[in-house]
């Protein structure tokens, strides 16, 4: 039942190239509909996973299937169903930009009586009518960018994957492919890899951090970031007794603990540090209690917000420990 | 085979965009016009035993050398040098299609290029007002061996082209391989070494692959069907080997 299958699921999928292995043991399934955000630092074998998904490169062991379908064994009925822009966006030089959708869409099946709309339609939305008619070879990297894009999302296929695709985008771009993808939520399934985390934040649902060919950490980012940070903090800066303060917080929240206290600075103001485990806002409640309290006089509160760039900071930094403990200890 | 005809028109518009195209067909056209002048020039002094297009598809070789490579080096190691074969080939095309498709536009426009000589020889008829010149038997033998040769000549450039992906590299391969097919063998051919009698079936075999052989009989009307079993042969593997090349190259990429 093709239908109700998960739109991409990888079990197990290893792959070795002449004894370096660039995925080992990776698993991971993507619903219809979802985007996902690839992740991982340079090598961790994120092109190399997208590049098997597509078909275009075997595995070495494990199952890959797109929209139910073995990639291994039907690779034909699996490229109708693909969308693919690879890693550094090969594009032919001596080509129109419009003769090259031509092109590509008489190759994916498009019906000729179709195409030429759906041509002008992905200009559009990519924003290229301008540069339409120019040679490809003598675009910016941005516009040569935007084409390989236009061509991923042509055959509007239900599986798309983008191998860094805003790279070298300027940011009225970047953020024209982010509602170009927030656009084909709940139609296509997406798949992007890409260095640019705050982008990833926005757009996708759901994150995948890979390093060393496995993976290190996957799910929505504010359950990531919960999960590889720990509890929330806050920041205060306050004047007084110390000792006393505890008790203090302690009563607005239990959870609430005091983590670190800094020195005095001139005026007498510490910087605090607080932990809890709570997702919900306890500022508004901390702030009244420390006014109600006339020993502490304060002259901040803040709360730290973790970016997805500390999760995949801390979650790299975890594999490479791990990565690195045997051989420490040889 | 759906995708073999978007294929073929795509690389016939690109070779016709390729620079290495003009360089070839100006290239052949000057040394066939060149050569065509001289043997009018020989006919204008006194009468020869052979007809101008005899002694005119002699010197096939000279063009093939480099007309071959020039049209064929960039097809497939260009593809994968700029990464565009990834994807072309995570389309629904197979690879098969594409190396037909490729080689398809490559002959088109080898036999194209040929085909243009037709010209020296209309002007001839035109000017010379002499049947004697235009004996009809070499002229349509001669043009029926390059059509013939050039399956094989230019199946042996694809598959130079899918085994490098640098076009200098490729290139120089399928000279290369045309050097050894055509003058190769013609010196096997003459040496002694093959007489042997426990090599008699090598022998046999390089008598029939000589390829000056070929031209002569079909210049003199005779299509002998082992001959063109050699060229289609040729050719099948060639190709074969050209997707196999491709192949293999992304299993071990
Ligand atoms: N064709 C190849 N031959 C040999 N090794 C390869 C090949 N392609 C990739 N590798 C190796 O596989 C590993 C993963 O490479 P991959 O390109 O998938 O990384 P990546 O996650 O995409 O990195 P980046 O962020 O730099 O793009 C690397 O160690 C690389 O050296
Ligand atoms: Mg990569």
């Amino acid at each position: 039942m093709p239908d109700s299958s998960p739109a991409i699921e990888v079990r197990n999928l290893v792959k070795s190239f002449a004894g370096v292995t660039a995925v080992s043991n990776i698993s991971f399934t993507v619903a219809r509909g979802e985007i996902l955000g690839f992740l991982g630092p340079n090598g961790a074998g994120k092109s190399t996973t997208m590049r098997i998904l597509t078909g275009f490169l075997p595995a070495t062991g494990g199952h890959v299937s797109i929209c139910g379908l073995p990639v291994a064994t039907r690779a034909d009925e699996v490229k109708r169903l693909i969308g693919y822009m690879p890693e550094n966006n090969p594009l032919p030089e001596d080509m129109r930009v419009t003769e090259y959708l031509h092109y590509r869409g008489r190759l994916k099946e498009i019906a000729r009586s179709k195409l030429g709309d759906r041509i002008s339609e992905v200009l559009d939305l990519c924003d290229l009518k301008r540069v339409r008619h120019r040679i490809i070879g003598k675009l910016s990297k941005g516009y040569r960018q935007r084409v390989g894009i236009a061509e991923a999302i042509l055959a509007e296929p239900p599986v798309i994957i983008m191998d860094e695709p805003t790279i070298g985008l300027d940011p009225h771009q970047i953020l024209i492919v982010r509602d170009l993808i927030s656009r084909l939520r709940g139609k296509m399934t997406v798949i992007i890899s890409s260095h640019i985390l705050p982008e990833i934040e926005m757009t996708c649902d759901r994150v995948l951090i890979i390093n060393q060919g496995r993976v290190v950490a996957a799910g929505a980012p504010a359950d990531l970031r919960r999960e590889i940070l720990g509890p929330s903090r806050y920041r205060l800066e306050v004047a007084g007794d110390t000792t006393a303060l505890a008790a203090l917080i302690g009563g607005v929240d239990p959870s609430l603990k005091l983590d670190v206290i800094g020195e005095p600075d001139a005026a007498g103001f510490r910087a605090l540090s607080l932990a809890t485990d709570r997702d919900s806002d306890l500022g508004e409640s901390l702030l009244r209690a420390l006014a109600a309290d006339s020993r502490f006089r304060f002259r901040s509160l803040g709360r730290d917000h973790p970016t997805l760039e500390d999760v995949f900071l801390a979650a790299t930094r975890r594999s490479w420990d791990v990565v690195d403990a045997p051989q420490s200890s040889k | 085979m759906r995708h073999f005809f978007t294929i073929l028109s795509h690389e016939i518009r690109m070779l016709l965009v390729s620079p290495s195209t003009y360089i070839a067909a100006v290239l052949f056209l000057g040394v066939m016009g060149f050569v065509f002048a001289n043997i009018l020039a020989d006919y204008s002094r006194g009468p020869q035993q052979m007809s101008p297009a005899y002694v005119f598809f002699q010197v096939f070789w000279i063009p093939v050398f480099f007309m071959v490579p020039l049209l064929t080096m960039k097809c497939i190691s260009e593809e994968r040098r700029l990464g565009t074969l990834e994807t072309l080939l995570t389309t629904p095309v197979s690879t098969t299609e594409v190396v037909l498709g490729k080689y398809g536009a490559a002959y088109f426009l080898y036999i194209t290029l040929w085909a243009s000589t037709g010209g020296f020889f209309s002007i001839l008829d035109r000017f010379a007002g002499d049947a004697r010149f235009l004996d009809p038997g070499p002229l349509i033998g001669g043009y029926l061996f390059i059509a013939i040769s050039g399956l094989l000549f230019v199946a042996l450039g694809v598959f130079a082209s899918s085994l490098s992906r640098n076009q200098a590299v490729a290139g120089i391969l399928a000279f290369a391989m045309l050097f050894a097919v055509i003058i190769g063998l013609r010196f096997l051919e003459g040496t002694t070494a093959l007489d042997a009698e426990s090599l008699s079936a090598f022998r046999t075999a390089v008598d029939y692959a000589q390829v000056f052989t070929h031209l002569g009989d079909f210049s003199r009307g005779v299509v002998d069907t082992r001959h063109l079993l050699f060229y289609l042969s040729g050719t099948v593997l060639a190709l074969i080997f050209s997707i196999l090349g491709v192949e293999a190259k992304l299993l071990h990429s």
